[in-house]
C-alpha cells in the first residue's frame, strides 16, 4: 500500500487524516491518500501568483519541450508516488482497480494523455489560431499580419475538481502548464492516480513543482478550490452544470447527451452505420460525455435499435485485466440500483421498448460492485423521458423523430455526428447553437480531433482578449 | 461573579483511583436526586410524569445510581419538537423565568430545550477548565458565532461576565447558511461569511482590549485568513485564548489552526456539546499526542458514553470505536441515553477529568452522508 500526501505547491504535507482507496473487487487498500482541509486551500492561495511567476520564467517553447518529455515519462517511466514508486503497468492496474475501468481502457487513456502531451505544440497552435505564444506570456504583442493584440491572463492558476469515473477527462487540463498557468487539483476520490503521476512526470521533465498543488479530500475541498481560484473546471452531473451556468469563473463539464443523427437522405442505408453507432455507444464502457446516448432518425428506428442491440446487448462483464473486458462496474454502492430504477420508471411510458431485454438482466449485482449491461431503448416519439436519458454505461435510445423536428427536440448536445448530405439540413446543423462539437459524415461521436476546442476553448477561458496600446517602451 | 447555585463541587481525591471512585459516588447521588426531582408528583416534569406511565419500573424507587439509567428507554430528540414547551418545565420551577434554546430548524420545527440556570452552571464549570494565563480574568471577549435562538447567545456573555469581562457579539445565522448551501448560492455564502468577518475585524480594531474569543472552526479560518491578508494575526490582534466549538472539529483541523494560524502564544480550547447537554471540555491538543482531541463531559451533570454500534448498553473498551451516547442529569432537564449523531473513540479517565471521555468525534458513519455538518 502506498501513502500519498497532500501536495502544497509541490511540497508533500502529511495530513493527520486520510482516505483509503480500495480495489473494487477484493476490497484491498491500494493507497491511503492524505485529506486536505478547506482552510489549507484558502491559505495556500496566497501564493497562487507565484505559480504563474515561476512558469513565466521559462519560455513557452521550453515548457512545450517539457510536456513532450513528461508525456514520455508518464507513459513509460517508473515515477515517484507518495512513499513509493509506480511503473506504467502498476498505474494502469491501480487505476483499473479503484475506478473499475478495464485495464486495457486505462492503458488506452494513458496513450491518449501521452498523445496530447507529445502534440502540445500543435494543439496550442490550433487552439490559439496560430498566435505567437509569447504573446500569452507577455500579455501583448503583434500578430504576424501586423495587428496589435493583447491577451490578459485571468487567473494565475486553474482550479480543477476532477471526477473519479472517467480518466479520459485529464486531457482537458494538460495544456495549462505550457500556457504558464499553475494547477490546483482536487482529485476524484477513486482516481488520485493521474494527477499524482502527471505531477511526477512534469517535475521530472523540469516543470517547477511550486506551480502545482494537489488537495485530495471531501466535498469542502472542491468548494474551496472553486471559491479561491478565479478560473476552475468542475466535472459533475446535470445539477452541477446548472449550478454554475453563467458563472464566468467556472467551466462545468457534465453529461454530454451526445447524439447520432441520420438524415432523411441517408437513413435508408442505416445498415452501413451500425458499427460506428455501436462504437459510439459502448467504447470506453460508455462512460464519457462523448459517448452517444441518442440515435435520431425519422424511419427504420426499430430495425436500427434491434441491430445495435444485437451487436452490444450480449456483452457480458469480464475481469478488469481481460483484454476483451468492455464493461466498467459501478463501484459506488447502490448507484447501479438507482440507475436501473430510473430506467424502469422511464420504461413504463407508452411507446418505449427495451430492445436488449432478450439478452438478459440489465443489472448484474456482485459482492462489492454492480455492472449495468449494455442497453438499447427504442422510443417512437421524441417526447418521451427515455429519449433524453444518459447514464454512465453503454446506453442509448433510438428515437423516431421527423427530420424537421430533430433540432428543436434533441436538446443540448456535446457531440453530434450527423449523416446527411442535404445542404439545407447541414446548414441547420451548423447553425444549431445547442450542438457543441459537430461531425458531419460517418464519424463516431467518440472520435475527437485534439486540434479543436472542447466545450469552449480553454485558451479563451484563461485569457481575455482586450485592447492594449502603448507609446514608448513597455518593459513589464 | 459568584457561582450560580447548583454548581457541583470539584471531585477530590489523593490518587486517580480515589478521584474516579469519588466521581462515581457523586454521579450516583446526582442520578438519584435528578430522577426523584423529575418524577416526583410535586416537583416533576409533566413530560416525564406522563412518560413514566409507560415504564415497567418505578423511577422513584428503582433508580438508585448510575447503572439504573439503563432502565430508561433511549431518549428520542423528536420528543423535543413542537409544544407545548411548558411540559418540559418541572413543577418545582413553575415560578421561575424560563428560556428556550433551539437546535436545528433550517426546515421544519426545531428541537426546543427549556433552561433556567443550566447554561450558567455549565459555562461556569467550563470556565474552571480554562487557563487564566491565556484567558485572563477581567479581559473582554469577542463572540463570533451563532446566537439567535441558540444557547450560545446567552452562554458566552455569561462566561465572559463570570470571568469579569464584557462580551462583544457578532451574530451568524446558521439556518440561512444551510439554505444558501442547499440553493447553491455560493456567492451569497461567501458574502455572508465576509459580512460576519467584517464586523469582527471592526470590533477587534476598535481598542476594546479583547483578549479572548469564542468562535466556530469555519469562522476562525475566515477570520485568521482575513487577519493574515491584512498583515495581522490572532496573536497580533491581542487575542491569547480561543474557545472553539459549535460544530465538530478534527485533529487535522486543529493542528492546521495551531501550526499555521495561532502560533505558540495562543491557547485554543476545543469543545464538544449541544443544546441538550452541557459543554464537554478538552485539554489543548499537542503534537506529541498527534493533536488528539479528547472531550470529557461535565460530570455529574452530563455523561458521554461510547457504546457498541450494535448494542448501546455495552461500552467499547478504552481506545475502541463506538457511538456517542449522552445523558443529561440536571434538575432543569433530564435526558437519559440519547444516541448522538456522532461516533468516536473511548478515552480513559484523567486526573483533571476522573471519568471516561471521547475522542476523534465525527459524524456517525451510518448517517454521515445525509447530514450537513460544519456549516458554520
Amino acid at each position: 500500500m502506498i501513502n500519498i500526501p497532500v501536495l502544497r505547491w509541490g511540497e508533500p504535507y502529511k495530513s493527520l487524516e486520510s482516505d483509503k482507496v480500495v480495489h473494487f473487487i477484493t476490497g484491498e487498500v491500494m493507497a491511503e491518500v492524505g485529506r486536505a482541509n478547506a482552510a489549507m486551500v484558502e491559505r495556500d492561495m496566497r501564493h497562487a501568483h507565484r505559480a504563474r511567476d515561476v512558469l513565466r520564467q521559462i519560455p513557452i517553447a521550453d515548457l512545450m519541450k517539457m510536456m513532450k518529455k513528461a508525456g514520455d515519462l508518464y507513459a513509460t517511466a517508473e515515477l515517484p508516488l507518495g512513499d513509493g514508486t509506480q511503473t506504467p503497468d502498476q498505474f494502469a492496474r491501480m487505476q483499473s482497480a479503484t475506478t473499475g475501468l478495464p485495464e486495457h481502457m486505462c492503458k488506452f487513456n494513458m496513450e491518449k494523455n501521452q498523445f496530447v502531451l507529445n502534440n502540445m505544440d500543435k494543439i496550442l497552435d490550433s487552439l490559439t489560431r496560430g498566435l505567437d505564444l509569447n504573446i500569452l506570456s507577455r500579455g501583448y504583442g503583434v500578430e504576424a499580419r501586423g495587428v496589435p493584440v493583447s491577451y490578459q491572463c485571468q487567473s494565475p492558476v486553474l482550479g480543477m475538481v476532477l471526477p473519479s469515473n472517467s480518466p479520459g477527462v485529464h486531457t482537458l487540463w494538460l495544456p495549462i502548464i505550457p500556457m504558464q498557468v499553475g494547477l490546483v487539483l482536487k482529485p476524484g476520490p477513486q482516481e488520485p492516480w493521474t494527477p499524482y503521476r502527471m505531477f511526477s512526470a512534469f517535475v521530472a521533465a523540469g516543470v517547477p513543482k511550486q506551480a502545482m498543488s494537489i488537495y485530495p479530500g471531501l466535498g469542502d475541498i472542491g468548494a474551496a478550490v472553486l471559491k479561491e481560484c478565479p478560473r476552475s473546471l468542475i466535472f459533475g452531473g446535470t445539477a452541477t452544470v446548472e449550478q454554475y451556468k453563467g458563472n464566468p469563473r467556472v467551466q462545468a463539464h457534465g453529461p454530454g447527451f451526445s447524439k447520432f443523427i441520420l438524415g432523411d437522405d441517408k437513413v435508408d442505408q442505416w445498415e452501413k452505420y451500425i458499427d460506428i453507432m455501436a462504437d459510439s455507444i459502448y467504447i470506453n464502457s460508455g462512460r464519457g460525455c462523448i459517448n452517444c446516448s441518442g440515435i435520431w432518425a425519422s424511419r427504420h428506428t426499430e430495425k436500427i435499435a434491434e441491430a445495435i442491440a444485437a451487436k452490444i446487448g450480449p456483452i457480458m462483464p469480464l475481469p478488469p485485466e481481460d483484454p476483451k473486458s468492455a464493461l466498467a462496474p459501478f463501484t459506488v454502492p447502490k448507484q447501479a440500483d438507482g440507475v436501473n430504477n430510473d430506467i424502469e420508471a422511464a420504461l413504463k411510458e407508452a411507446g418505449v421498448t427495451d430492445m436488449t431485454a432478450k439478452y438478459g438482466n440489465r443489472l448484474d449485482k456482485r459482492e462489492r460492485c454492480d455492472y449495468m449491461r449494455p442497453t438499447i431503448m427504442h422510443s417512437d416519439s421524441p417526447d418521451t423521458a427515455m429519449a433524453k436519458k444518459e447514464y454512465m454505461f453503454p446506453f442509448a435510445t433510438v428515437v423516431k423523430c421527423p427530420q424537421d423536428q430533430m433540432l428543436a427536440k434533441i436538446g443540448p448536445t456535446l457531440v453530434c455526428s450527423a449523416i446527411t448530405e442535404d445542404p439545407k439540413f447541414q446548414r441547420a446543423l451548423i447553425g444549431a447553437t445547442h450542438i457543441d462539437r459537430l461531425n458531419i459524415g460517418p464519424m463516431p461521436t467518440i472520435k475527437l480531433n485534439w486540434l479543436q476546442p472542447h466545450e469552449g476553448s480553454i485558451v479563451d477561458f484563461l485569457f481575455r482578449a482586450r485592447a492594449f496600446q502603448h507609446e514608448g517602451p513597455v518593459t513589464g | 461573579m459568584k457561582d450560580t447555585p447548583g454548581k457541583p463541587t470539584p471531585v477530590t481525591g489523593a490518587t486517580l483511583d480515589e478521584k474516579i471512585k469519588n466521581a462515581k459516588i457523586q454521579l450516583d447521588a446526582q442520578v438519584r436526586d435528578v430522577v426523584r426531582w423529575h418524577f416526583s408528583p410535586d416537583t416533576g416534569t409533566p413530560f416525564w410524569l406522563e412518560k413514566a406511565k409507560t415504564f415497567n419500573f418505578d423511577p422513584l424507587k428503582d433508580v438508585n445510581g448510575w447503572e439504573d439509567i439503563n432502565k430508561f428507554p433511549f431518549f428520542e430528540d423528536d420528543w423535543l419538537r413542537g409544544g407545548p414547551v411548558r411540559r418540559w418545565v418541572p413543577k418545582g420551577y413553575a415560578d421561575r423565568g424560563v428560556y428556550v434554546f433551539e437546535t436545528g430548524g433550517t426546515t421544519g420545527i426545531p428541537k426546543s430545550r427549556v433552561v433556567i440556570d443550566d447554561f450558567k452552571i455549565d459555562y461556569e464549570m467550563f470556565s474552571d477548565t480554562l487557563p487564566d494565563k491565556f484567558f485572563p480574568r477581567g479581559s473582554n471577549w469577542l463572540m463570533l458565532g451563532p446566537s439567535g435562538p441558540r444557547r450560545l447567545r446567552l452562554a458566552i456573555e455569561h462566561l465572559t461576565q463570570y470571568r469579569g469581562g464584557i462580551c462583544f457579539c457578532v451574530d451568524l445565522d446558521p439556518r440561512w447558511v444551510v439554505k444558501t448551501i442547499k440553493k447553491g448560492w455560493m456567492e451569497h455564502l461567501k458574502a455572508y461569511q465576509e459580512h460576519c468577518v467584517d464586523q469582527a475585524m471592526t470590533i477587534l480594531s476598535a481598542g476594546h482590549e479583547i483578549k479572548c474569543m469564542f468562535t466556530t472552526p469555519k469562522l476562525l479560518d475566515s477570520l485568521c485568513l482575513r487577519l493574515e491578508k491584512e498583515g495581522s494575526s490572532i496573536s497580533k490582534a491581542g487575542i491569547t485564548g480561543v474557545f472553539c466549538g459549535g460544530t465538530e472539529m478534527t485533529s487535522q483541523w486543529i493542528r492546521f489552526a495551531m501550526e499555521e494560524y495561532l502560533g505558540p502564544d495562543v491557547y485554543i480550547a476545543p469543545t464538544y456539546g449541544n443544546t441538550l447537554m452541557g459543554l464537554a471540555a478538552s485539554e489543548m491538543p499537542t503534537a506529541e499526542q498527534n493533536f488528539k482531541i479528547a472531550y470529557y463531559a461535565p460530570q455529574p451533570r452530563a455523561v458521554a458514553e461510547v457504546v457498541e454500534f450494535k448494542d448501546y448498553s455495552t461500552h467499547v473498551p478504552v481506545g475502541g470505536t463506538g457511538r456517542v451516547l449522552l445523558t443529561t442529569l440536571t434538575k432543569e432537564f433530564f435526558v437519559p441515553r440519547f444516541a448522538e449523531r456522532d461516533e468516536g473513540e473511548r478515552e480513559a479517565p484523567s486526573a483533571k477529568y476522573p471519568w471516561h471521555g471521547v475522542s476523534g468525534v465525527r459524524p456517525f458513519h451510518e448517517i454521515a452522508a445525509t447530514t450537513t455538518v460544519g456549516v458554520y
